[in-house]
């Protein structure tokens, strides 16, 4: 009786009864559409990546020429203090210290601002109000950079000559530009932040408030160390960001490679000095031309070295919450 | 016929009935927005006992538990009516500090919750918010020592407390609570996500603690409460339908419905 039972499960899997092999076969079955499914979305994935690489490769094949021409020292390129490529002079220090400083600047407003913003918005804030202000918040970070260039030549550059005299602030300085880059990119650290408190579990808040914590000590002892590689993470976007902001500087920071370290004087940035030389009639396979590369490939070496050093700190500081 | 199976409960002593009354709730309501989760529960809560809440799913014990600390607090759009009076200070006055509060009635939850910090910095936590002016090394090796830890741990305080045993963390839990020397000892179904023999020394633990705290058990686990406990509260769509020595209530029950949920007719 067994045996005749499984005689006939097996007939139908096998599908030697017609009427099963309709309803209830195990047989492989071609779904050509889920093929092409995934391969389109694989071909997705790979657009971005084929482009990185691409840029790297362009990036780096003209930096080369750069640095195959007899005019050209690479200690020079990263020690000397003048950049004047009509001289034949190629320091990157005037155009990377002004890249640095401004960036520095802007992190300094943005890092207090920004994560006061998440803290806010994730530990004090009711549902209704975070759900009003987050949005807004988000809007700022679409506001289009030549707007904000143009809000620090014409508003936060006469404010800082107001506040501290004509004479110290210059028509153009790396502290407007700064201070203004730093209102960018607070959305992004805010938001970013944001999303990583609140992803620390409820019960660890709970936790703290039965032992009597106060919502400020919650927010900075317990939520804040818990969410603090998701913070890094928003941080290293955000200077990302900075270095690599072209407009603001280019309107606002100034217009001639400069090495100095007061932030009231007018300072060209890498970026600045790529915009304003691409802008201008170079001729293809000139040193100025591959010059601009070898500023490229020192932003994106800049950038990638900053990305691998914040994975070095998160994974040596971060707490693990589950 | 059905003769209910009746549940052996461990012999409570006969002092336990005579404890001063260290909690007093009167007629207290609970909603959540326009919800009401407790009607009108009454309950005396006595010193230097086990108090065990127990009742089907939704029917109010945790919330009435979390009212106890004013946890329901961090909740928004939620009411409390009635009174809660801790040594005879009505707790949910709203001059009263939540903080303060929370020191003297502490809490232990469902789902072991340390913090991502090391098994020391976990238990100094509290201590350290309130600013508690103690020798901390002290008070970590005491806490974990009434937590029944203090063996397992003492060679690797410095560790992740995430690295400990779900049974441990929960201890751990404790021993965190332990620490700012409360009078008052909440745990909402602090065995429900840990295997049987951890859940033991939870329970032996909690016989142990009750010599020197006010304890409030949260269960689903009606064995549980007739382990750990010395009285019994039975909660029923946010009623307090009997409150009881625990072997009275579990072999002698007064109300049919407490009857019915124990011998396991529903819930």
């Amino acid at each position: 009786m067994a045996k005749q039972l499984n005689m006939q499960a097996t007939r139908r899997l096998v599908g030697t009864n017609k009427q099963a092999t309709r309803t209830r076969s195990l047989a492989k079955r071609p779904r050509r559409g889920e093929r092409v499914i995934h391969g389109i979305l694989f071909l997705c994935g790979l657009v971005s990546i084929l482009t990185t690489v691409g840029i790297v490769l362009v990036l780096g094949n003209e930096a080369l020429l750069f640095f195959r021409d007899e005019r050209v020292n690479l200690l020079e390129f990263v020690s000397g203090t003048v950049w004047q490529p009509q001289i034949g002079e190629f320091g990157i220090l005037p155009l990377l210290n002004a890249t640095l400083l401004t960036s520095l600047i802007a992190l300094l407003v943005a890092l207090p601002l920004g994560l006061g913003a998440a803290i806010y918005l994730s530990e004090y804030a009711s549902p209704r109000v975070r759900s009003i202000l987050k949005p807004i918040l988000e809007v700022l970070a679409g506001v289009p950079t030549v707007v904000y260039g143009f809000f620090a030549l014409t508003f936060m550059t006469p404010l800082l000559q107001r506040l501290l005299g004509q004479d110290t602030v210059e028509f153009q300085n790396t502290a407007a530009a700064g201070i203004v880059m730093g209102l960018m990119i607070v959305p992004i650290i805010s938001s970013m932040s944001e999303d990583a408190l609140s992803a620390v579990p409820l019960a660890l808040r709970e936790g703290a408030y039965g032992l009597g914590a106060t919502r400020f000590e919650v927010a900075t002892r317990i939520v804040l160390p818990a969410a603090l590689s998701g913070i890094v993470a928003a941080t290293i976007v955000g200077v990302s960001r900075a270095i690599g902001e072209t407009m603001i500087v280019a309107i606002a920071a100034g217009g001639r490679p400069f090495l100095t370290a007061n932030p009231f004087k007018a300072a060209e940035t890498m970026t600045g000095h790529i915009a304003r030389i691409s802008g201008g009639d170079i001729s293809y396979g000139s040193i100025d031309y591959t010059s601009v590369y070898a500023i490229g490939l020192t932003l994106f070496v800049l950038t990638l070295a900053l990305n691998i050093l914040s994975q070095r700190i998160v994974r040596r500081f971060r707490e693990v919450y589950e | 016929m059905t003769q209910a199976p009746r549940i052996r409960v461990r012999s409570s002593e006969a002092t336990q009935a005579d404890q001063p009354v260290k909690i007093d709730v009167q007629n207290l309501n609970f909603f959540y927005g326009p919800k009401q989760a407790l009607f009108n529960c009454s309950l005396p809560i006595r010193e230097r006992t086990v108090t065990a809440l127990i009742g089907p799913s939704g029917c109010g014990k945790s919330t009435f538990l979390r009212c106890l600390n004013r946890m329901n607090d961090t909740i928004a759009g939620t009411r409390t009516e009635g009174k809660i009076l801790l040594d005879g200070a009505n707790i949910l006055d709203p001059t009263v500090d939540v903080v303060a509060l929370r020191r003297l009635v502490g809490m232990v939850f469902q789902k072991p919750n340390p913090f991502p910090k090391s098994i020391y910095e976990n238990i100094a936590f509290g201590p350290r918010v309130l600013s508690m002016n103690v020798n901390m090394d002290e008070v970590v090796e005491q806490s974990l020592r009434r937590a029944a830890l203090w063996d397992e741990v003492k060679d690797k305080l410095k560790q992740s407390a995430l690295a400990l045993s779900g049974g441990q963390q929960q201890r751990l839990c404790i021993a965190r609570a332990l620490a700012v020397a409360p009078e008052v000892i909440l745990l909402d179904e602090p065995a429900s996500a840990l295997d049987p023999i951890a859940t033991l020394k939870i329970e032996e633990l909690l016989m142990e603690l009750k010599s020197e705290y006010t304890i409030v058990l949260v269960t689903h686990n009606m064995q549980q409460a007739a382990r750990a406990s010395d009285r019994t509260v039975f909660f029923l769509l946010g009623e307090i339908i009997e409150d009881s020595l625990t072997d009275v209530l579990f072999n002698r029950p007064k109300d049919k419905r407490t009857e019915d949920y124990i011998t396991g007719r529903f819930g």
